[in-house]
């Protein structure tokens, strides 16, 4: 280490990339948190004003965000393989684990416009009560987020498949790694305190 | 209101035509603008600005970028505030005024958003853009075409803002737009959507700018500097990024909610439908404190750099300062409700966060100290940096002081909504903010651009700000304690006109302070070579920006420094250390500059005023093309590239050979 | 050594099929147990409510460790700085708002004004 004695060292050809990046997303990713709990907030402050509209208790299907849950936690598992796959530069496997990851979402996020739909043609809708606007967005909030996740797999697959595991394209599998299993993270205040605490 | 599949909600009628005071406004921005493209075209500047400016990932560019808009908008916020304070002295003596209540009150609204997002924190984030990265040895951010893809939209945001003047309206609600009067109901005009639209896509840029600048800082130090070796402007800059990641997801929130409940109709803060608009006033400024230590923060690291700097001393106390910036940095987190001790929670909830403003006054306190004992005893050069951090001393030392009084629940309830609130965020705000911008930029000019600026006009722009301030906001303390209230556009106090004759006077001697800057910048760019900053370090600097010349090249440093200790440079230059001609260098790897950002700050414009005519093709078109373009850009592989050795080897060389001729004279 | 930053940088280095299916096991337990409680309307709402709440931060605990890999090796440093940042703002701004909120309804109550 000849480069401590002096002031100035030589310049580096190193690709930085690799460490910063995972970094930056993850404090964005902590930007996130505080993004859901300012929704969260909003949500339990809201929770009693129902302008004499439905309550959570008659509104949710457990047994149907139980699958929900059931899907993202599925996904966070298969996304989670892919990554293994990827450390070991399989290819295939990453492609095979991220299809499943991806149908995953895909599933979660039609139950989820289903589950809007319904509450919508039942006159539930976000305009209706102080409460259901809360829900509506949260839970909207969570969807828009799982719904980019899948766009950016999209992108994902294109990238590899056009170039392969380079460095570039596992510094983004892991960044939307980080964020598929934040989104779940997320779940889990959705379930507890939306769904499981408004039925309760 | 009829809406058109084409047009959305936005018909001529939109244009105000009717008011001259607005149109002379608009017709002067439009010919500004058409001169600035007429003389872009006439000397064929055209691609010389896109390939070397606007589509430039140099942190140093972007950084002079972020402050010439803030100018820009300063000239644009000052304009609305003597306006307003040329209103209150005409009609406090019965007389009418120039300006109809609500032309008035978009105008105060215009004033404060303008100030605080598109002055003050494009000038703050042009500074620590620029000086940040050099003062801890990197070459450029962590994600330069983030940083690019920032400014942009904060630019975007601006511009909507501006657009508002000419086609439509702006908000009438104040700065902070609380509902119920900002729901739909109340203001069913554009004015809200604009500022909705605005503040989302510049916060935006901002959160991006916070995430950027904190991964610079804990990746991209140079060998050996450890977190308490850094410059304390660079730990300030750490301090309110932290704030910016942590506090604008709250903003996005709270003006994503109240956009909710005004385009699709629910009922987050309306006062009827299970609505709480108390919610929004909690949620606002459980943002907006910590926006505040965001401006300041860096300010008190300006002051701090500037003190030890024309001192000749280390800095007093590095290590207490460090430690109260990141006490403010959490406590800032914990004061919010003593923006609303009037709303009606009970004795225990005000007496908490009366107590937590008044704690967070102690680290303020604390720096105030280091910064005069760093003086005592020193050789302070009495330049114009200097004179701006004396002004600040003396300037927020009393707005603290009203600022610690109105943190007395009792006093607040008396106090509250009155001018002496006002009084006393402007003496904080342009006594602390203002005067830290100013010095900054008036330090780190000659760093930016290669040469110094005039510092006869530096002391006449000091000087008029520094009386102008107290000319202005004296009286509006005693006015305050008088009872008026502010936002008034018309008062019938003959006893308050006299008050209302001197504020004014005091804002005209601002506008004097303002106008000597633009005088000021001028003159120098013409007299650039009598100013010339040859050697790179006009202040015997203590810290590493002064390290490299000025203005640096592109890579900021041929060989990255190795840091030891605090004051990296003087330290070099004590032991004769400082930076010489090399025989050889390396290859420098460097990002590329890319479009991307400017264009999706351009669609981020046609986004956000679509949305506010209701427009939805335009609307949808537009975000789709931004989607597209994102995706697009993260298929480009060519990013960055190698700087040979034989460019920086001859940049190096020109750069030193006229330092030795300077110095040989 | 770039790619030990990459995957140390709160990434898959310490990752095996094994860590996955542990933490995913343990998830499915930690999702069943409140859903089960509340299904079956086990206890009543005093015992439920910090019962789901608890059951759910010990299994966001679970993610973060099985999923997100967080561990306290040095290399984490920044990122878990970033996270106890984020937990305290996440902390005073929920309390904070619900404490603040709580108390402006209870002064709403019209018989909490005083007579006089």
């Amino acid at each position: 280490m000849t480069a401590v004695t002096q002031d100035f060292t030589p310049a580096h050809d190193e690709h930085p990339e690799a460490s910063k990046t995972p970094l930056g997303f993850w404090i964005y990713l902590m930007s996130d948190c505080v993004l859901f709990a300012s929704i969260f907030a909003a949500f339990v402050v809201l929770r009693e004003n129902l302008n004499g509209g439905p309550a959570g208790r008659d509104l949710f299907d457990l047994s149907f965000v139980a699958i929900e849950t059931g899907l993202l936690l599925v996904s966070s598992l298969t996304y989670g393989l892919a990554m293994i796959a990827a450390g070991q530069g399989n290819l295939r496997t990453v492609f095979v684990w991220l299809a499943l990851t991806f149908l995953c979402g895909l599933g979660f996020l039609g139950m989820e416009v289903h589950e809007f739909g319904k509450l919508v043609a039942e006159g539930a809708g976000p305009d209706r009560s102080g409460f259901l606007s809360g829900f509506f967005t949260l839970v909207g909030t969570h969807g828009l987020h799982v719904t980019s996740g899948l766009v950016w797999m999209a992108v994902m697959f294109a990238q590899l498949a056009l170039r392969g595991l380079t460095a570039e394209s596992r510094t983004r599998l892991l960044c939307l790694s980080l964020f598929w299993h934040f989104l779940d993270i997320v779940w889990i205040g959705v379930f507890s305190i939306v769904y499981l605490l408004g039925a309760a | 209101m009829r809406e058109s599949l084409i047009f959305g909600r936005l018909t001529l009628n939109a244009i105000p035509l009717h008011e001259p005071i607005v149109m002379s406004a608009v017709v002067g921005m439009v010919v500004a603008a058409l001169a600035v493209v007429g003389a872009l075209t006439y000397l064929k500047r055209w691609k010389w600005l896109w390939d070397e400016w606007l589509t430039s990932v140099d942190h140093k560019r972007i950084g002079i970028m972020y402050i010439i808009l803030a100018l820009v908008m300063l000239l644009r916020g000052f304009s609305d505030a003597i306006l307003m304070r040329g209103q209150q002295a005409m009609a406090s003596a019965g007389a009418a005024g120039y300006l109809p209540p609500d032309h008035f009150d978009q105008i105060f609204t215009a004033h404060g958003v303008i100030m605080i997002f598109f002055m003050a924190m494009p000038f703050v984030i042009g500074l620590m853009n620029i000086v940040m990265p050099l003062q801890i040895g990197a070459r450029d951010v962590a994600f330069p075409y983030l940083n690019s893809l920032s400014f942009w939209f904060t630019v975007g945001g601006a511009m909507l803002v501006n657009i508002s003047l000419a086609i439509g309206e702006f908000a009438h609600t104040g700065w902070l737009a609380y509902p119920p009067l900002s729901e739909l109901a109340f203001s069913p005009g554009v004015g809200v959507d604009y500022y909705i639209w605005a503040l989302q896509i510049s916060g935006i840029g901002t959160l991006l700018t916070g995430v950027n600048f904190i991964t610079t800082i804990f990746k991209m130090r140079a060998p050996g500097m450890k977190l308490m070796h850094m410059p304390i402007f660079t730990w300030t800059t750490l301090g309110a990024n932290m704030l910016i990641v942590a506090a604008f997801p709250i903003l996005t929130v709270t003006l994503g909610m109240l956009g909710l409940d005004r385009y699709l109709g629910m009922h987050f803060f309306t006062h009827d439908g299970g609505g709480n608009p108390m919610m929004y006033v909690n949620l606002i400024w459980a943002w907006g404190h910590p926006e505040v230590y965001i401006l300041v923060l860096p300010c008190f690291g300006i002051f701090s750099e500037v003190t030890a700097t024309f001192s000749s001393k280390p800095l007093f106390g590095y290590t207490s300062m460090v430690y109260a910036t990141m006490c403010i940095t959490v406590l800032s987190f914990l004061v919010w409700l003593h923006h609303f001790f009037t709303m009606g929670s009970g004795a225990n909830v005000n007496a908490f966060f009366g107590i937590m403003t008044m704690i967070i006054s102690i680290p303020t306190g604390v720096k105030i100290f280091n910064w005069l004992f760093t003086m005592y005893r020193g050789r302070v050069r009495l330049e114009v940096p200097v004179l701006w951090t004396i002004g600040f001393i003396i300037t927020f030392a009393i707005g603290g002081m009203t600022g610690v009084l109105l943190a007395v629940p009792p006093a607040d309830f008396v106090l509250h909504n009155s001018l002496f609130l006002v009084a006393h965020f402007h003496n904080t705000i342009i006594g602390g903010v203002v005067f830290g911008v100013m010095a900054g930029f008036y330090y780190w000019f000659p760093k930016a651009t290669g040469f110094k600026l005039d510092p006869t006009l530096g002391k006449v722009s000091f000087w008029c700000w520094f009386t102008g301030f107290y000319v202005a906001f004296m009286p509006i303390y005693a006015l305050g304690l008088m009872g008026m209230t502010r936002r008034l556009s018309h008062v019938d106090n003959p006893v308050w006109h006299a008050y209302l004759i001197v504020a004014a006077i005091g804002a005209v001697l601002i506008g004097i302070g303002i106008a000597a800057t633009v005088l000021q910048i001028i003159l120098s760019i013409i007299k650039r070579d009598k100013l010339k900053d040859v050697i790179g370090d006009p202040w015997h600097g203590r810290t590493l920006e002064w390290a490299t010349s000025s203005p640096p090249p592109f890579y900021n440093f041929a060989n990255l420094p190795v840091v030891k200790g605090i004051d990296a440079f003087w330290t070099m230059k004590q032991e004769g250390h400082a930076p010489k001609l090399e025989p050889r260098y390396d290859r420098i790897h460097m990002p590329r500059n890319t479009g991307t950002g400017v264009i999706l700050g351009i669609l981020s414009i046609g986004l956000g005023f679509a949305m506010t005519w209701h427009i939805w093709w335009m609307a949808v078109g537009a975000f789709l093309v931004m989607l597209a373009a994102t995706i697009w850009h993260s298929f480009d592989a060519h990013r960055d590239y190698f700087v040979p050795p034989e460019t920086v080897a001859a940049t190096e060389a020109l750069h030193f050979n006229a330092k030795a001729t300077e110095v040989a004279q | 050594m770039n790619d030990n930053h990459n995957a140390n940088a709160s990434g898959a280095s310490h990752a095996t099929v094994k860590s996955y299916l542990t933490g995913f096991v343990l998830s499915v337990i930690l999702t069943a147990i409140p859903f089960a409680l509340v299904m079956t309307h086990a206890a009543s709402a005093a015992i439920l409510i910090p019962a789901v709440i608890a059951v759910g931060i010990v299994q966001i605990g679970v993610h973060l460790v099985y999923f997100l890999h967080m561990n306290r090796s040095s290399s984490q440093l920044w990122n878990n700085a970033a996270f106890a940042f984020a937990v305290i703002v996440v902390g005073i701004l929920v309390i904070g708002s619900l404490w603040i909120m709580y108390h402006l309804n209870m002064n709403m109550m019209p018989g909490m004004m005083p007579v006089d």
